[in-house]
C-alpha cells in the first residue's frame, strides 16, 4: 500500500487529490487533512464588501473531494520528513510515503505594530483577507461618506497581488454612484514603486489611478499604525492620516511549516519552481501558496502547476525524470469598476502584455484593458471554480502561458 | 544587455541599472557607485550589503527588508537612516543584486 497524505483541502490540495484519484492505482490511500470543513472562494471576498452575500463563498470542503479519499479534521502540529510522518494537533501520527503540503498562507495583522493589536482594528482598520474581516469591512463602508480611505499593502508576497488595486476601483465606482465621490478621498499606498510590479501593467494600472483621481503614495514601507492619530507610519517617516484603512497585512506560511524547519523565514516552502518539489525533501510536493515560487500567490497559479504536477508525480513514484516544467503562469482578471475588468497573463519570465484571450485577435477578453467581457468572466469564473477546476477537469485554457495574440512591448 | 563603465570598471546591468552578473561586484565598485548618490560607504554601510550578498548567493533571490531584519539582524530604521528614501533598492543596486521584487 502505497500511501499520499495531502495537507491542506483548499484550492491546491483539493485539485491535487481530484486528479491524483483518477490516476493513481488501487494500491494507493489517499488521505487529505484540514483543520475545518469550510471551503472559501476567497476571490469573493473582494466582492463582499459591496454585494456579495458572504455565505456564498462557503462550501463544505467534503464534498469536493474524491470519494476515495478519506478526510481527517484537525490541524496539523509537525511534519516529521525524515520519519515520514506528519503530527496532528492531538498527538496522532499520520504515515506517509508522499506528501503533498498544500496548506496556503496567512495574512498577519500581528506583523505590524498598532494593526492587529491596535484599538481600531475592525473599527477603523480593516481587511478584506478574511471572511470575518470582508463582512466587518462591508459594515465599515455602509457607514462611511466622507473622509480619506487608504488602501494599503503591508509588504509582499501577498496572495492575490491585485486585489487591493481592485478594491480601490470598486470603492471609486461605489462612492460614484452614490455620488459622493467628491466626499472621499481615495489614496492607494504600496511599498511598490507603482501600481503594480511589472512594468507594462504597472504603467496600465497606475494611468487608472490617475484617470479615477486616485491618489498613489509609492515605496510606502510601513513601519506601525498610530491608532491615536489614525495615521499610517512609515519607516522613512512619512505619516498618512486615515479615516477608514483598508489595509492588506503581510503574508506568512503557516506555523506548522516553520516550527518543521521547512520554510524559509516567511514560512514559505523553498521548492524546485519547475518542479514544485521540495528542494531538501525528495517525497515533498508543495502546491499553491505554501511554496517560495517567485509568482503570484494565487489560485490560477495552484491550477496551472497543479495540472503540471500530476505527471510529474507519477513519474517521481516510479523513480524517472520528472517530465513537465512550470514556467510560473498566471492568469488574473483585476475588477475595474464600472462594470469592467482587466485580465493579466503572465508567467516567470514574460511581463503582462496587451492583447486578445484566449484566442489571438478574437479574445473575447482583452488583456491589460478593461472591458464588459472580462468583467463577465470574472463572474463565470466562480462557477467553474466549483465545478470545473476543483473537481479536476481541464479548461480550455493551456497551463504553459503561450505568447500567441500578445503583444510585445514596443509595437505599443 | 547594456553595459556600464565606471572609473574604467566594466559590468553589465539591465534596464534600470541593476548589476546583472553578480560576479562583477566588488566592495571597491560599490564605493564608487555610492559616491554617484551621495553616500560614502563606510563600515557600517557595507555590513548590511555583505549579508545581502551571502544570503542571495544561498537562496538566489535579493532580501526582503522584513529578512533583513529576521535573518540578518539589522534595524529597518537604522537601514532607512544610512540609504534614505529607498534603501531596499539602493542596497539591492549598491551590492551588484537584481532589483529586489516581492513577486508579483
Amino acid at each position: 500500500m502505497n500511501r499520499l497524505l495531502i495537507l491542506g483541502a483548499g484550492t491546491a490540495g483539493t485539485m491535487a487529490a481530484n486528479h491524483l484519484a483518477k490516476v493513481l492505482d488501487d494500491d494507493w490511500s489517499i488521505t487529505v487533512v484540514d483543520r475545518d470543513v469550510h471551503h472559501h472562494y476567497q476571490p469573493g471576498y473582494l466582492f463582499v464588501p459591496f454585494w456579495m452575500e458572504p455565505d456564498r463563498v462557503v462550501k463544505d470542503r467534503r464534498d469536493f473531494l474524491p470519494a476515495r479519499a478519506t478526510f481527517r479534521q484537525e490541524a496539523v502540529r509537525l511534519v516529521h520528513p525524515e520519519r515520514r510522518q506528519v503530527e496532528l494537533a492531538g498527538g496522532d501520527l499520520l504515515d506517509y510515503d508522499w506528501l503533498v503540503i498544500a496548506s496556503g498562507t496567512v495574512p498577519r495583522p500581528d506583523l505590524v505594530p498598532g494593526m492587529g493589536d491596535g484599538a481600531l482594528w475592525r473599527d477603523a482598520v480593516h481587511e478584506f483577507y478574511t471572511h470575518e474581516g470582508a463582512v466587518a469591512l462591508r459594515d465599515a463602508l455602509a457607514g462611511f461618506d466622507s473622509g480619506r480611505l487608504l488602501v494599503h499593502v503591508s509588504e509582499m508576497p501577498i496572495k492575490c497581488p491585485v486585489a487591493p488595486l481592485e478594491f480601490a476601483f470598486l470603492a471609486e465606482d461605489h462612492y460614484r454612484r452614490r455620488r459622493i465621490r467628491h466626499q472621499v478621498d481615495i489614496t492607494y499606498v504600496t511599498p511598490l514603486d507603482g501600481a503594480f510590479t511589472k512594468p507594462v501593467a504597472s504603467a496600465e494600472l497606475g494611468g487608472l489611478l490617475e484617470d479615477r483621481s486616485i491618489r498613489l503614495a509609492a515605496d510606502f514601507a510601513v513601519e506601525r499604525i498610530d491608532n491615536e492619530r489614525r495615521r499610517l507610519v512609515a519607516y522613512d517617516g512619512r505619516e498618512l492620516p486615515f479615516d477608514l484603512l483598508v489595509t492588506v497585512p503581510p503574508h506568512t506560511g503557516q506555523q506548522f511549516v516553520t516550527d518543521s524547519g521547512l520554510g524559509d523565514d516567511a514560512g514559505f516552502v523553498p521548492v524546485d519552481k519547475h518542479t514544485l518539489r521540495s528542494l531538501e525533501h525528495e517525497r515533498i510536493f508543495v502546491l499553491g501558496d505554501a511554496s517560495d515560487i517567485p509568482t503570484s500567490k494565487a489560485g490560477s497559479v495552484a491550477h496551472f502547476a497543479t495540472e503540471l504536477f500530476v505527471d510529474n508525480f507519477l513519474a517521481a513514484v516510479a523513480g524517472r525524470p520528472l517530465p513537465n516544467s512550470f514556467d510560473g503562469h498566471a492568469n488574473c482578471f483585476v475588477e475595474s469598476g464600472r462594470g469592467q475588468a482587466l485580465l493579466l497573463d503572465f508567467n516567470y519570465d514574460t511581463q503582462p502584455l496587451k492583447g486578445a484571450f484566449p484566442v489571438p485577435v478574437a479574445g473575447p477578453m482583452r488583456l491589460l484593458t478593461p472591458s464588459r467581457a472580462n468583467h463577465l468572466g470574472k463572474l463565470v469564473f466562480e462557477q467553474l471554480y466549483w465545478k470545473v477546476l476543483l473537481p479536476g477537469h481541464r479548461l480550455p485554457v493551456t497551463a504553459h502561458m503561450s505568447m500567441a495574440g500578445k503583444k510585445p512591448p514596443e509595437e505599443d | 544587455m547594456p553595459t556600464n563603465t565606471l572609473n574604467g570598471r566594466s559590468f553589465a546591468v539591465d534596464e534600470e541599472g541593476f548589476l546583472t552578473d553578480r560576479d562583477q561586484w566588488s566592495e571597491e565598485l560599490a564605493t564608487e557607485l555610492a559616491a554617484l548618490i551621495g553616500i560614502e560607504l563606510d563600515e557600517e554601510h557595507l555590513a548590511p550589503l555583505r549579508f545581502m550578498r551571502e544570503d542571495s548567493a544561498r537562496t538566489g533571490v535579493t532580501p526582503t527588508l522584513r529578512r533583513m531584519q529576521t535573518v540578518g539582524g539589522f534595524d529597518i530604521k537604522t537601514l532607512f537612516a544610512l540609504y534614505p528614501g529607498k534603501p531596499a533598492k539602493k542596497m539591492a543596486w549598491l551590492a551588484g543584486l537584481r532589483k529586489p521584487v516581492g513577486c508579483v
